[in-house]
């Protein structure tokens, strides 16, 4: 982040190198019960991402030590394909991918109601199948709607975007040129009926009024991002009543 | 962040400090809601290393130290030098702290303290340079968490910051005259967390016990957010983290006044 480049990344019209104008999303598509073993599980395209989510529990807690009499504990794991990325990523847990799976699993123990599973745990695991910027939001977005297709019982959906700065110029749902090349990154993600932040990290450098300008962004965006979550999960049970009905 | 029987706080305990934060506006030690522990800090405690730092915020106490060798840039930053961070959670600092591989704790507070360093630019990795794509200094912050009483991430990001202020690279080691490591900024992190609706500066261990959520602000001198980082299951609303930004501008600049030179 933050290397100095004379790459151009917007066209004389203010458009982005992909078209869009500074506070567009790129295509966002979310199917759900894509798995058949998993007790959830979606399937996200959001730009060039592709990241495949599955929910296994709420499940007996394992080791035992890890238990919880008050609550379930819920374990996010991010992955990386090995060629999800342009060079070869050597596979298994990496330093940033433990970070992830950190701030990941607590977003969404803030929307589950953890306290209904004492001793519980709960497993997501999301794969990046394809990696093309803001694939901790798109996994947490995703994640989210698995998790309502298991069944396990939450307090709200967990909606999340991303927007940076690029060129001086604050925009929303960075791409990987974006990304690279840009001055700041900062993910968040929220609970949508509350607007409770339950995930938000930054770096680069942003002045306060443009870390404002940037969260309103992000808020705005959050809006139609969990209407595709909504339509997903409606979409399967629209289905599965058809099934019933012939 | 431990999490067994030491973990568990008694009610009564648990209430008072509730009750003092939400009545009193004042936490169990006395402390206002936006106040930092005492710090001291001692640079240069070892010599051996490059530059060096032990840190004492309140009773949590850290040591870092920097080593600077030369060797071979990342193949994407032929005219860089290299950065890395690594905190190590000594199972001598606290009952559950266990030796092995990092945990995910240490593993996020070395990422968050690294970002602060790295975003602000504190360090002048240009400068690092002793021939393009084939040798740079490599700059090594290793920190030794040694006493563990809540707020890791500033006790940390204050050695490291310190340690590097009064760090110099060892270019006699390759027939070169050492110099003073490049420094641009001086960032300073302040992390608050939420107890019942309140946002406190500086939690120590029983307060980060009884807290729902963590967040992390860090600025430079330029009054710019360089690094942010929301942690623990719970939440903060807009207006909580934007009323932590002016918080963290305010405590950072008296965190920075304690940094040396």
């Amino acid at each position: 982040m933050g290397t100095a480049s004379d790459k151009k990344l917007f066209d004389e019209n203010g458009l982005r190198l992909d078209g869009r104008s500074p506070g567009d999303l790129r295509p966002i598509r979310i199917e759900t019960d894509v798995l058949n073993r998993a007790d959830g599980s979606a399937f996200i395209e959001w730009g060039g991402n592709k990241i495949q989510v599955a929910v296994y529990g709420p499940r007996e807690a394992y080791p035992r030590h890890m238990q919880d009499i008050n609550q379930a504990f819920v374990r996010a794991r991010y992955n990386m394909a090995a060629f999800s990325v342009d060079e070869r990523k050597r596979p298994g847990p990496d330093r940033r991918s433990m970070e992830i799976s950190k701030v990941i699993s607590e977003a969404l123990q803030a929307a589950i109601m953890v306290e209904l599973f004492p001793r519980a745990q709960i497993d997501v695991f999301i794969e990046v199948l394809q990696a093309d910027a803001g694939t901790r939001i798109a996994g947490l977005t995703a994640s989210a709607v698995a998790l309502a297709a298991a069944g396990v019982p939450m307090r709200d959906l967990v909606v999340g975007c991303t927007a940076g700065k690029v060129d001086g110029k604050v925009v929303l749902d960075l791409s990987k040129e974006e990304d690279n090349f840009g001055q700041a990154d900062l993910p968040i993600a929220i609970m949508p009926k509350s607007g409770k932040v339950v995930l938000m990290q930054m770096d680069g450098d942003l002045s306060v009024d443009e870390f404002n300008e940037a969260t309103s962004m992000i808020f705005k965006a959050t809006e139609r991002i969990n209407q595709i979550q909504r339509d997903a999960l409606k979409k399967n049970y629209a289905n599965t009543a058809q099934d019933w009905g012939e | 962040m431990p999490r067994d029987e030491l973990d568990v706080m008694s009610e009564i305990k648990r209430n008072y400090i509730l009750q003092k934060i939400k009545k009193d506006g004042l936490r169990a030690d006395g402390r206002k809601l936006d106040e930092m522990r005492k710090v001291v800090i001692q640079t240069n405690f070892i010599p051996r290393a490059s530059g060096s730092a032990v840190v004492t915020l309140g009773r949590t106490k850290v040591v870092c130290g920097i080593k600077i060798e030369a060797g071979e840039p990342f193949p994407d930053t032929p005219n860089q030098g290299v950065l890395t961070t690594n905190v190590e959670l000594l199972p001598m600092a606290f009952p559950t702290f266990e030796a092995g591989p990092p945990s995910e704790d240490s593993i996020e507070i070395a990422r968050v303290v690294d970002r602060g360093i790295r975003e602000s630019k504190m360090i002048d990795l240009q400068k690092l340079v002793v021939e393009p794509a084939k040798q740079v200094w490599i700059v090594f912050i290793d920190i030794d968490v040694i006493d563990y009483d809540g707020n890791l991430i500033d006790a940390c990001t204050i050695a490291a910051v310190s340690a590097l202020a009064t760090a110099v690279v060892p270019a006699s080691t390759i027939g070169q005259k050492d110099f003073p490591l490049p420094i641009t900024c001086k960032p300073a992190s302040v992390t608050m967390m939420k107890i019942d609706n309140v946002v406190i500066v500086d939690p120590d261990l029983e307060e980060e016990q009884i807290a729902s959520a963590r967040l992390t602000v860090t600025m430079a001198e330029d009054g710019h957010l360089k690094a942010m980082q929301k942690g623990e299951p719970g939440f903060f609303t807009l207006e909580e983290i934007q009323k932590a930004i002016k918080t963290s501008s305010d405590v950072g600049s008296q965190i920075r006044s304690n940094y040396p030179k």
